[in-house]
Formats: C-alpha cells, sequence, structure tokens
C-alpha cells in the first residue's frame, strides 16, 4: 500500500467516523426529545392532559403522512393536468395522459408493465406454492426453506447484478463467463444471442430476478396457510372419501384461497412499482422499459414534470383496485371479529 | 399407493396424516429431485457472485466462474480494491458508511413514531381514532412515486403561495435528514397497521390495573405497552431494515445528487455502467452490499418471516 493511498484511506476513516458520530448523536437527541415530551407532558393535569396526549402519541404521525404522503399526492394529480416545468406550467387537461397512451415509445412501456404484472406474479405464486406443497417431505426442510427464501433479503440492485453477471455474453468463440450462454452452448446451442438485447426475450429475462426474489415469499406465507387449515375439515374431506390430489384440489386450494389471493396482489403490487431492475440492468433500453422507471427517467433525468406525474397518477390507478381488495378482505375480517 | 392410502384412513386423522395424504399426490422421488433441482437453481446465481468477487482479474477477464473446480485461484485484492481503491471515484467504503448512517436513523425514527400512534389509536380512543387508522392503512394504496416530485420540491424550495413563503427552503442538500424522513414518511402506513394489530391485542385488564394505579398513558406506554411488543417491533424492525438498506428509487431521488449520501445501492447502480467488464470488482462490490441485509436475514429469520405472515395473512 502506497503511502498516499494509506493516507486518502485515513482521511476516508476520520471522515466516516465524524459521519457516523453525527448520525448517533441526532438518534440520541431524538430520543432525549421524546422522554423529556413524555416527562413535561405527563406532569400536565386538567382539561388539557387529554388532547395533549392525543396530539403526542398521534399527532407526529399524522403530520408526516400529511406532508409526505396526502399532500404531495393531490399536488402530483395537479402536476399531472399541466405542462412540463414544475412552477409555472399551463393547464393542459388530459394532454400528458393522451400522451402516455398514444406515444409508440409510451405505449410499448405499458404494455411491457402489463406483462410484467401479468407474468410474474402468476409465476412466482404458482412456483411458491409447488414448493410449498412438495417441501413438507424433505429432509433438510428448512435448509431448502431458507435457500429459497434467502433472495428476499437481497435488494433489487443486488440481485440485477448477480443475474446480469448469469446473461453476461460473450462471443461464441471466446470462453463464456455467463452461466446462461455457457449452458445453452452444452446443450447444443452454438451461437447464443446477447441475452440483455434480445427483445421480447429480454422482458422475460429480467422478470425472472423478480420471480426469483419473490417465489421465497410466496412460498412461506402459503406454506403457513396450508398448515392453518383446520383438521376436523381435512378429517370431514377424508371421511367423504376425499385423498390424494382430490383433497389437495378440492379442499386445501379453496381453504387457502383468500391467502392465494393475497400473496398474488402483493405481488402484483411490488410488480407494477419495479424500478430498480428495470433501471439497474438495461436502463430502459432495448425494449425493457416500465412504468415506474419512465416515471422516473421523466421526472428527474428529462424533467418532464408533467408527464412524470401522469405516469405516477397511471401507476396509482393500477395499484388502486389491487390494494382496494386488500382493504376489503381486512374490513370482513374485522366485522367477523 | 392405494395400499398406503387405505392405511392412512384409519389412522386417527392429524394434520401430518394430511400433509402425508397430500405427498401421495405427487411421486415422492420426482418430487425431492425437483425441489432439490431448484433449490440448487436459485442458489447458483449467488455463489457465482461470491466466487468471481474472490478471483483474480486476469482469470475472471478470460474464464467463467465455474471453472475454479480445476482452478483454483482465489484473492481478497478485489474487496481491498472497491472498497478503499485510488481515490474517491472507485472506492466504496463512504458509500457503505452511507448506507449505516441512512438506515439506523430511518428504522429508529419510523419505529418510534408508528408504536406511539399505534398505542394512541388503540387505547386512547377519542373521537374518530378508527377513522384515523382506517385512512393511515388505506395510505398503503398510495405509491411512493405518487410524492417523489412534490416532496422533493418541498425540501428544496418550501411553500409558497404566490410569492409569499409560507415555509423556507430547508437547504438539505448533501444531509441526511431528508432521506431520514422520506423512508419514515412511506414506512409509516404498514408500520402502524402492523403494531397497531398488537398493541390493540394487548389484555385490556392489564391497561385498566395500571390506570386505576394512577399510571397516566406516558407511564403505561413505556412500562407496559413497550416491554409486551417486542416481538412485533423486532418483525417490523427487520422489515424496515431490509426495506431501507436494499431501496434505490428514494435513494436516488433524495440523495442523488450527492456522493456525501449517496447508498450503496445508488453507488453500485452507478458502478454497473462505469466497471463495465470488471466483474471482479462489480461482484465484490454487490457482495458487501449483500452480506449485513444476509447476516440480519440468517440470524432473525424467525422475526421476520413472522412479520411478513402478520402482513399479508394477518389472523
Amino acid at each position: 500500500m502506497s503511502a498516499s493511498h494509506a493516507l486518502v484511506t485515513a482521511s476516508t476513516f476520520s471522515d466516516s467516523v465524524s459521519k457516523l458520530s453525527q448520525v448517533i448523536a441526532a438518534v440520541v437527541v431524538f430520543f432525549a426529545a421524546l422522554l423529556l415530551i413524555f416527562f413535561l407532558a405527563g406532569r400536565a393535569t386538567g382539561r388539557f392532559q387529554r388532547p395533549l396526549t392525543i396530539a403526542i402519541f398521534v399527532g407526529p404521525a399524522i403530520v408526516l403522512l400529511v406532508i409526505g404522503l396526502v399532500v404531495p399526492s393531490f399536488r402530483t394529480l395537479y402536476l399531472s393536468l399541466h405542462g412540463a416545468s414544475y412552477g409555472h406550467a399551463p393547464y393542459v387537461g388530459f394532454k400528458n395522459f393522451r400522451f402516455a397512451f398514444t406515444d409508440p415509445a409510451t405505449q410499448s412501456v405499458l404494455l411491457n408493465t402489463l406483462l410484467w404484472i401479468i407474468v410474474a406474479p402468476l409465476v412466482a405464486t404458482g412456483l411458491g406454492l409447488t414448493i410449498a406443497i412438495v417441501v413438507d417431505r424433505m429432509k433438510h426442510q428448512s435448509l431448502v426453506k431458507s435457500l429459497i427464501f434467502m433472495p428476499m433479503a437481497i435488494s433489487f440492485v443486488g440481485a440485477s447484478i448477480i443475474w446480469k453477471y448469469v446473461y453476461d455474453y460473450k462471443q461464441s468463440s471466446q470462453p463464456q463467463d455467463g452461466l446462461l450462454s455457457q449452458v445453452v452452448i452444452l446443450l447444443g446451442w452454438k451461437h447464443p444471442p446477447n441475452w440483455l438485447l434480445t427483445h421480447p426475450l429480454n422482458n422475460f429475462l429480467l422478470m425472472v430476478i423478480l420471480v426469483w426474489i419473490e417465489v421465497g415469499f410466496a412460498m412461506v406465507v402459503l406454506s403457513a396457510a396450508i398448515k392453518a387449515v383446520p383438521d376436523e375439515i381435512i378429517e370431514a374431506a377424508r371421511v367423504d372419501g376425499a385423498h390424494g390430489f382430490g383433497l389437495f384440489s378440492k379442499i386445501q386450494i379453496p381453504m387457502i384461497r383468500a391467502t392465494l389471493v393475497v400473496v398474488l396482489t402483493t405481488i402484483m403490487i411490488a410488480t407494477l412499482k419495479i424500478f430498480d431492475i428495470v433501471q439497474t440492468t438495461t436502463g430502459g433500453n432495448f425494449g425493457t422499459n416500465v412504468l415506474a422507471n419512465d416515471m422516473y427517467q421523466n421526472a428527474f433525468v428529462t424533467d418532464n414534470i408533467g408527464l412524470g406525474a401522469a405516469l405516477a397518477l397511471i401507476l396509482f390507478i393500477g395499484v388502486l383496485p389491487l390494494v382496494g381488495y386488500n382493504v376489503v378482505q381486512l374490513k370482513r375480517e374485522r366485522a367477523n371479529r | 399407493m392405494s395400499a398406503e392410502t387405505v392405511e392412512v384412513k384409519r389412522v386417527p386423522s392429524t394434520g401430518a396424516a394430511a400433509a402425508k395424504d397430500i405427498r401421495t399426490a405427487f411421486s415422492s422421488k420426482w418430487a425431492s429431485i425437483f425441489i432439490i433441482a431448484f433449490t440448487v437453481v436459485w442458489t447458483v446465481p449467488t455463489v457465482g457472485l461470491l466466487v468471481t468477487s474472490l478471483r483474480p482479474a486476469k482469470y475472471v477477464a478470460n474464464s467463467g466462474w465455474w471453472t475454479v473446480v480445476e482452478h483454483p485461484h482465489f484473492t481478497l485484492s478485489n474487496y481491498n480494491t472497491v472498497l478503499f481503491g485510488k481515490g474517491a471515484t472507485t472506492a466504496i467504503f463512504p458509500y457503505v458508511v452511507n448506507s449505516i448512517a441512512i438506515t439506523i436513523p430511518a428504522t429508529l425514527i419510523t419505529l418510534a413514531i408508528a408504536t406511539m400512534a399505534a398505542y394512541g389509536l388503540a387505547w386512547v380512543k377519542f373521537k374518530g381514532s378508527d377513522t384515523v387508522f382506517f385512512i393511515i392503512f388505506a395510505l398503503q394504496v398510495v405509491p411512493l412515486q405518487m410524492s417523489l416530485i412534490p416532496l422533493l420540491r418541498f425540501y428544496n424550495l418550501g411553500v409558497h403561495i404566490g410569492k409569499v413563503p409560507i415555509f423556507p427552503a430547508l437547504h438539505l442538500g448533501g444531509k441526511y435528514y431528508p432521506v431520514w424522513v422520506s423512508h419514515t414518511m412511506f414506512g409509516l402506513p404498514l408500520a402502524v397497521f402492523l403494531l397497531h394489530n398488537f398493541i390493540s391485542q394487548l389484555p385490556e385488564d392489564m391497561m385498566e390495573a395500571a390506570r386505576v394505579d394512577g399510571a397516566n398513558h406516558f407511564r403505561i406506554f413505556r412500562q407496559i405497552v413497550l416491554p409486551l411488543s417486542t416481538p412485533a417491533i423486532a418483525a417490523f424492525a427487520i422489515f424496515q431494515f431490509l426495506w431501507v438498506w436494499n431501496d434505490l428509487l428514494v435513494a436516488l431521488t433524495f440523495a442523488g445528487g450527492t456522493p456525501k449520501v449517496l447508498p450503496l445501492t445508488g453507488r453500485l447502480e452507478q458502478l454497473v455502467g462505469q466497471y463495465g467488464a470488471n466483474w471482479q470488482l462489480l461482484t465484490a462490490g454487490a457482495f458487501i452490499a449483500l452480506i449485513i441485509p444476509l447476516i440480519v436475514f440468517f440470524a432473525l429469520q424467525r422475526y421476520f418471516v413472522r412479520g411478513l405472515l402478520a402482513g399479508s395473512v394477518k389472523g
């Protein structure tokens, strides 16, 4: 290690230490302030006591949500009906939306997004269900489950780098370093394509990354749901002569249908918001762009605020029925309680 | 197979017997092979990443990582280069620090504010508290994309009506605060929902007894609710930790302008373009980003799964 290198490292370290100590100080101040407020408010008496208590407990959350989600959402709605720049853009009505649905590039973005939310969640949920059922018999069940679940802890960026390497392309005359190319060459496909540049195949290859992450989620949740089906129901069905696949498809699947739909909608919501995978692997090029990525590009790269806001709104309208379904489920559950 | 089924029918039915019955629906041998193959396919890409990050550059450039079986050459120098490399352009160590500096406060602050709100809504019942809870829950509908543009403008420019400033510009470029606060805002709906589910189920008698003893809400919260809610808080803490550590979109939007605060995910996304074919460096960087969530995940898997189940198939 050269002297200048050592110097750089030393200054990096001291910089890091000072950054982290500032962060720790900020956290300590936050919690100390909280304790102080608790102490002071605890001494309050009389008719201010109750409103003060409510304000301290619920107030911060409400203020943050109003500033962070409620007001910006209305602001985005407003911006989507206005021109490209932020401050003084003229009112343009539904022009941004018309553009989104008629511009060929944006049309293909919407089509890709539709493809994503149909294919990826179904494949992930289907695989997760299959594994949840089959893995029960395994000897090293928990090891297998952990390994399949592991990608859940990996960031989309990390996962994208992992898979970008799997999809790496080298001319077929050279030694390969991409696993996929190597495998198909061994299987007899002498000249595999440059995977991530091949449309429309590249869309599905990117979906594999999402499926890779979400299968573990589907497996864990569905496996718990299957185990929670009451024994009496299984027994009754068995007395009636159901067994094997019949028992599985006629009794178990309907019993976990609600969970199945929740898993599916949850993955669909994640899919609609997918941004990191496309951004990291292709940057949205080669016909792989999706809604969330296009929104980011328009809002923060090309600074077409109006269109960016309109795309965010389209995303919101897409998510709405899915989450709406989950809200109805919750209300029904509360009513039953 | 039929003999086995008959056998099963005679035994008193239990969950285990039912599970066994399903198993007969799939041929046991093929199922095992399927699972093993699946697990291998699921694990191999990550193994490839780890192996590549440990190989010397000259080997990575002209052979696949699987050739280590024949030519095992390993080195840690990729990690040294990628962490501390020459100057600020390649070294990712400062970004690791940024990730830590963003994740820890963003997790702790979210937890504190959400736990307080959950208790307030569940036990300091007031007119409209149920409505407030449902609105917070319903806010999960709003994709954070809906907030990004206006929220960034708010941090940078403040609020004006005409030319009259209502709220000053905060000039927070190069600071962690906007990232912390944004993560807190976006994490709150799910956090309040999960913690409310747990806290509202705490025994009423205990709260009543404490109140009769003269404890106010602040004391009940600190001395009864917090200790009893530790499992739920731990479950959500892991959730939020992984979410913030792995996030790219919020990081790029609110910390994208400056390397002073950009976390590791944002840096890696840039490096994918910069490092080009230097896979040994990119994989080493990616592995550094993976290892912390993986440790958290394997150490606290039980809590994590519990949080996940509570979040999606409650009840």
